[in-house]
């Protein structure tokens, strides 16, 4: 696999095939890795690894209980890239972290440790369109494509400037809150998707609140894909095993056919 | 509200002096620190909230309404009182800005009106807030009843233990009370609450910042709201003392904003600004650079980035970030921050209390003991004048205080 996250993606779309992006909190269990594997061998297009902080503003309660237990399990960033690299799977991997953790050395040498371990793109949720600079440039220097968000709440010149500036895909909230699963799907979310898709030709994938099969079939249809966290990692934490998050993962691919 | 006249004092003239610690623009950065590092969709919330200030800001209208309510309703100007006594003790001359004499009992009601001012001029029907202590809950409550907004104050189960009269008032005031579960369930996590819940409904919500910390415009407009401290004290130093500044002026520092309103007074002077830090929630002196709930600044973290607890007898400091105009005047020297522990703190509690009748916050007597601490080491030369923000009473810290002696 030599071609970048977007590239990739672009290849999958150009297939006919809606995006899936499944979650898993590094470290969260001992064999957390078999879950990446499970994922991909189900059909994911990427994988999201969540590098877990202490104070995860925009998550909600079941990603911050991921996070808390594998940082109580000795999670460090160093060791979840030392797993990754050793990660044999043919999908794009993708970290997603906090800004506090990026800025522990430098946005470059954070930047350049992903892209030595093999991942491919890059989410940070805390930092918006006007304090993404200098993450940007060493993202962009590196190879690795920063993906941003796109929120209900963004203006149109916001988001203009959001598709331009994303690499990878625009990762679109469906709504206006913490990750987490939902009972239904918001209108501002198709508008979001509608308005992305009139802007961008790169992929949109929404994200937030995708709690299963029937919803992320849904939304793939006002955009090209979904990313599904909460809903999966609710189940590993109720103990649930890489080969059934699998099937859970191969039950919305067949949803999104 | 509409009803009201306000006849107050108009457009206060905000002294030349108190420019040094300035606006930080459109960015919203002290040197490096500062910034706006919150999710997308709160940046829409921020450009209002700014934009909102800037202009009630600069609206004569507006700062009579803020000037009368703190004039009639807070009770400002607070007193400049001389610690007779324990000046005598120490061989100093040492004056306490009493911003425990303040309605509802510390400084964080100058802060509290000032942004449920604001809220309600944009329209706002809720305040959201976090609180350690429990004085910017109870001083949110406040406001919210004044203003006839609600509240909902988030606060650390474990906060909720130490400070179970400051929750009962908030609840008297008719604010909901949320206790958080998570991490070390003190303010820090309170916060990571109060920001999420804000993503979620800041449509008809307003965030009601406590300290001089949160993504830009909070920690200019906090200090600006806590300015008043530091102006009408810079006067009544000039009345009081006959070179007209003190040497030192020394303020306790959570997220520091009893500390930023107080220097803000006297950046421009030949003034020593100390900020007074728990041992064990001291960002400016173990912190190391990070971003927390929104900005970049001194944080306390392990080599990786988890951001740890901070510990401290006073919940109001039980905070592991400084606010980034701190870091800024630390790092150009023009403050400086020193540290105490809890012990020194309750011996300095008892001190104040049975040198000068007066109870202060734990938080307060953080100040306090450094004071002490100086003066009787020779840090503070003796003859030298002392201006301290005394903070907040220490009623709130009552079964603490009994637990610790």
């Amino acid at each position: 696999m030599t071609e970048s996250l977007e590239e990739f993606l672009i290849a999958r779309r150009g297939a006919g095939r809606p995006l899936l992006v499944p979650y898993v909190t590094a470290g969260v269990t001992p064999g957390w890795t078999d879950v990446v594997h499970a994922y991909a061998d189900a059909g994911a297009d990427a994988v999201e690894l969540g590098f877990p902080f202490s104070d995860p503003m925009l998550d909600g309660v079941t990603i911050q209980e991921a996070a808390g237990r594998a940082i109580a399990a000795g999670t460090t960033v160093r060791g979840i890239l030392k797993e990754v690299a050793t990660l044999d799977v043919d999908v794009p991997l993708i970290a997603m972290t906090y800004s506090n953790l990026v800025v522990q050395r430098s946005a470059a040498e954070f930047c350049a440790a992903l892209t030595a371990s093999g991942l491919r793109g890059l989410i940070v949720p805390d930092s918006p369109l006007e304090e993404v600079g200098e993450l940007a440039d060493a993202a962009a220097a590196e190879g690795l494509d920063l993906v941003l968000l796109a929120a209900p709440s963004s203006s149109r010149a916001e988001l203009r400037e959001i598709t331009e500036r994303s690499r990878g895909f625009v990762y679109a909230l469906t709504h206006m809150g913490t990750t987490g699963e939902r009972g239904e799907i918001p209108e501002q979310a198709a508008r979001l998707g509608r308005e992305l898709k009139g802007l961008t030709d790169r992929p949109v994938l929404f994200g937030f609140g995708v709690s299963n099969p029937a919803q992320a079939a849904e939304l793939a249809g006002h955009a090209d894909g979904v990313v599904v966290a909460s809903a999966l990692m609710r189940k590993l934490l109720d103990g649930a095993r890489p080969h059934e998050l699998g099937e859970y993962v191969a039950s919305i691919r067949r949803a999104l056919a | 509200m509409g009803e009201m006249s306000w006849s107050g004092r108009q457009g206060v003239a905000v002294p030349a002096a108190a420019r040094a610690m300035s606006d930080p623009g459109a960015t919203g950065r002290f040197g490096t620190y500062g910034g706006r590092y919150v999710p997308e969709s709160l940046i829409p919330a921020c450009h209002e909230i700014e934009a909102a200030f800037r202009e009630a800001w600069s609206d004569p209208e507006f700062r009579g309404r803020l000037d009368t309510l703190l004039t009639v309703y807070a009770g400002r100007p607070t007193p400049l009182t001389p610690a007779w006594r324990l000046s005598h003790e120490l061989g100093i001359t040492l004056f306490l800005k009493r911003e425990d004499l303040a309605h509802t009992g510390s400084h964080k009601i100058n802060n509290v009106i000032g942004q449920a001012l604001l809220a309600h001029r944009m329209g706002k029907e809720r305040l959201l807030a976090e609180t350690g202590a429990g004085q910017h809950g109870v001083a949110t409550a406040t406001a919210a009843a004044l203003l006839g907004l609600k509240a909902t104050v988030f606060m650390g189960e474990r906060d909720i233990e130490r400070q179970e009269l400051n929750v009962l008032r908030m609840n008297v005031l008719g604010a909901e009370v949320v206790p958080v579960t998570t991490g070390s369930r003190t303010l820090k996590d309170a916060c990571n609450e109060a920001m999420r819940h804000w993503v979620s409904s800041v449509d008809d919500s307003y965030y009601c910042i406590g300290s001089v910390m949160g993504p830009h415009p909070y920690p200019w407009m906090v200090r600006e709201f806590q300015r008043v401290i530091g102006e009408e004290a810079r006067a009544q130093c000039a009345a009081e003392l006959p070179v007209g500044v003190p040497d030192y002026v020394v303020a306790c520092v959570g997220g520091g904003s009893n500390a930023a309103g107080t220097f803000a007074g006297f950046a421009d002077t030949t003034a020593r600004l100390v900020g007074v830090e728990a041992e064990g929630g001291a960002a400016a002196t173990f912190g190391r650079v990070g971003v927390l709930h929104g900005f970049r600044s001194l944080v306390l973290q392990d080599e990786d980035g988890q951001v740890t607890e901070a510990h401290s007898v006073a919940a109001g400091l039980d905070y592991p970030g400084i606010g980034p105009e701190h870091a800024h005047l630390r790092d150009g020297g023009r403050a400086r921050y020193e540290t105490v522990n809890d012990e020194e703190v309750v011996q300095a509690l008892l001190c104040l209390a049975r040198t000068e009748g007066i109870l202060a916050a734990l938080e307060s007597s953080h100040a306090v003991a450094w004071v002490i601490r100086a003066a009787k080491s020779g840090e503070i030369a003796p003859g030298s004048t002392v201006m301290l923000t005394l903070s907040g009473r220490g009623d709130k810290d009552i079964a603490s205080i009994k637990e610790l002696l």
